[in-house]
């Protein structure tokens, strides 16, 4: 029975690495987070617009629907402006069993 | 401890505008396991995103697989019924392990291109090692996924009154759907996602329910008045031979929770680790578990002061008399203070913080399952277009066994504390096993698998024998778990000593990178652009997260 050894892991998971497309194809994860939170901020914040009395009894007086609505949007914007600042790095070029650590940071 | 049981009178007002903000984020979470399907071309891709995620994302996954609702409504059950104490779990029970973490072992996990916990075991000792450990871990994970999606069907059916099943096979087919098309960049994705709306959930309850006290110093001295005053202090009442409604004294709090049972799940729990080895390169996979520890260290606040507060409200919480059990605690508060908009939100976080537990346990199962077990014991040599199908059919199967595992738990109101402290066992000498295998080369090829056997096996003896059988006297359930942590430790390593004099060493030249003081051949990678900048720094990062903490602790002190 053949050993199975560091060696072999290397290898395998070296070339899978580099047929993997998370790299090249995952999208970003900031448009979808941003786009929750926007939608989710402006119907909260549509729901503090008119409270009833009711709510803001039961909430001490703090229009909660309000204030929890606008920071939701809050951030949803950030992260879009974040992403809009700060672009993904374009995938690398497909390249062989070389080092591919050259993009930058999100 | 997830809730066995939630009080009736629980059912929360909510209405259309809820449910549209709950399905707005089911719709998002299947929306990203579809957007991530383009991405997933080969194995590595389905079970470790490629090895190609950024640090922040990694790092709030990592946060947010912990933040599974067990944990949330554990928490503040606990923060209800043992007060202040909580931060145990969150600052010494979390930071020094996760630092660790990531300034010690991962340049091993990372460097040695293991894709699991188990995988690292088989090159650092052998076939049984890796094999007990695969089995053990898959059998957990499952259990646990399980115990997530009942915990979650009894908690929706005491808030919304849906029937237990509803929310067991709609939850649970929601998070086959994304892992199986998206693997595990759907699954670290949808815990980002999650990290966020939990925020979203607790912040107002917290807000609120400070409010309803009379702010922290109206909180801090009700508590005192009912409960006395180590009930909000960290360390009052912890003196050696000193009695507390915990059980525990300084020492099991440090030794127990802090470095053994904490240890043990940051540094070997796969679903944790697995996070940390899908980043892009070493700095990021250092980073991710440093990246983590913030949030953590103020996170217990927001599930704290919801125990507290209901602790204060609901004075007899606990007992009988109230109908409320300390489970109840976030639920009760959600009812009482959140108006419909808000209510969604939060109803949209609890759902979600079970849905990221479990999906962090299934994700790591079919990890394990086909990488270690199946591809190295079962089917041998086939193509790693077969294993991306394998994985695929696996999850599912997963799913549906954990939808087992859940209905079965539902029959037995008591298995699941049994369950909970049972896998405390599997961490701590998993626990044992890693860190004298890669700081002692001498430790020997067969000394993993008894050091594993024994450390688990002296566990459950404590545990089961010694302490309900009652042959030694802890009061809590906790109060023990910390003990059998610290028994489990001991046999292990004392096993792994004595079986590694008289047996065969792993030749040096096998041990590349595996053990403390050698390199990996392949971790020759020059530094990422950007990665030297003063706050990509790990140790900067690991050192300020541990002085922040124990600054934490101060105000708690004295």
């Amino acid at each position: 029975m053949s050993e199975f050894s560091e060696k072999d892991v290397q290898r395998s998971v070296t070339e899978l690495e580099t047929k993997s497309a998370s790299a090249a194809r995952l999208f970003d994860i900031r448009r979808i987070i941003g786009l929750l939170f926007v939608v989710y901020g402006v119907i909260v914040t549509i729901c503090g617009i008119a409270p009833s009395d009711g709510s803001l009894d039961k909430a001490e007086g703090v229009n909660i629907n309000l204030w929890t609505g606008l920071a939701m949007l809050a951030l949803g914007l950030f992260f879009l402006v974040w992403l809009k600042l700060r672009p993904a790095a374009p995938p690398p070029p497909p390249v062989g069993m070389e080092e591919r650590e050259l993009g930058g940071d999100h | 401890m997830p809730p066995t049981h939630l009080a009736a009178e629980l059912r929360l007002p909510a209405n259309w505008l809820d449910y549209g903000l709950l399905a707005i984020y089911f719709l998002f979470v299947l929306g990203v396991g579809f957007l991530a399907r383009k991405s997933v071309k080969t194995s590595l891709d389905f079970f470790l995103s490629g090895r190609s995620l950024p640090a922040w994302v990694t790092g709030l996954a990592f946060i947010s697989a912990n933040l599974g609702a067990t944990e949330v409504l554990g928490m503040a059950a606990n923060s209800a019924q043992y007060g202040v104490y909580t931060v145990h779990w969150y600052w010494i029970g979390a930071i020094p392990a996760m630092v660790f973490l990531g300034l010690v072992m991962m340049p091993f996990y990372y460097g040695s291109k293991v894709r699991s916990v188990p995988e690292f075991l088989l090159l650092r000792f052998d076939k049984s090692a890796h094999l007990l450990s695969s089995v053990l871990f898959a059998f957990a994970a499952i259990l646990i996924a399980g115990v997530n999606l009942y915990s979650l069907a009894i908690v929706v059916e005491a808030l919304l009154g849906w029937p237990e099943w509803v929310a067991i096979v709609v939850a649970g087919f929601f998070v086959l759907a994304y892992i199986t098309i998206g693997g595990l960049s759907s699954a670290i994705y949808n815990e980002v996602l999650q990290f966020f709306v939990i925020l979203a959930a607790l912040i107002p309850i917290t807000v609120l329910g400070l409010k309803r006290v009379g702010g922290w110093d109206g909180l801090t001295d009700s508590l005192t008045a009912q409960k006395g005053g180590d009930f909000v202090t960290a360390w009052g009442g912890t003196g050696i031979g000193s009695d507390n409604p915990l059980g525990a004294n300084w020492l099991t709090i440090v030794l127990g929770l802090g470095f053994v049972l904490s240890f043990g799940y940051w540094t070997t729990n796969f679903a944790e680790v697995q996070r940390a080895l899908s980043a892009k390169n070493l700095s990021a996979a250092q980073r991710t578990p440093l990246i983590a520890a913030f949030p953590k260290i103020f996170i217990v606040f927001l599930v704290m002061i919801p125990g507290l507060v209901a602790a204060v409200l609901v004075p007899k919480i606990g007992q009988a008399s109230s109908g409320l059990e300390y489970n109840d605690a976030i639920p009760y508060l959600m009812g009482q203070l959140l108006p419909n908009g808000v209510l969604g939100i939060a109803i949209t976080g609890l759902v979600a913080a079970f849905m990221a537990g479990m999906a962090a346990n299934v994700s790591s199962f079919n990890t394990v399952f086909t990488t270690d077990i199946w591809a190295k014991y079962v089917k041998r040599g086939q193509e790693d277009a077969y294993y991306l199908r394998f994985g695929r059919l696996i999850t599912v199967l997963g799913v549906l066994a954990s939808m087992g595992t859940a209905f079965l738990a539902s029959t037995f109101s008591n298995i699941m504390s049994y369950l909970q402290t049972l896998f405390s066992f599997f961490n701590v000498p998993m626990f044992v096993v890693f860190i004298i295998g890669m700081f002692w080369k001498r430790a020997s090829m067969v000394s993993g698998f008894w050091g594993l056997l024994a450390g688990t096996v002296s566990a459950m003896v404590n545990y089961f024998v010694i302490y309900k059988q009652g042959v030694i006297d802890i009061p809590s359930d906790q109060g023990a778990n910390f003990v059998s942590a610290i028994v489990g430790f001991v046999a292990g390593a004392v096993v792994m000593v004595a079986v590694s004099l008289f047996t065969r060493p792993k030749p040096i030249e096998e041990l590349q990178g595996l053990v403390y003081g050698t390199k990996s051949p392949g971790m020759s990678e020059p530094a990422a652009e950007g990665d030297d900048a003063w706050y990509r720094r790990p140790a900067l990062l690991g050192w300020g997260a541990i002085i922040l903490a124990a600054a934490c602790y101060i105000p708690f002190s004295f």
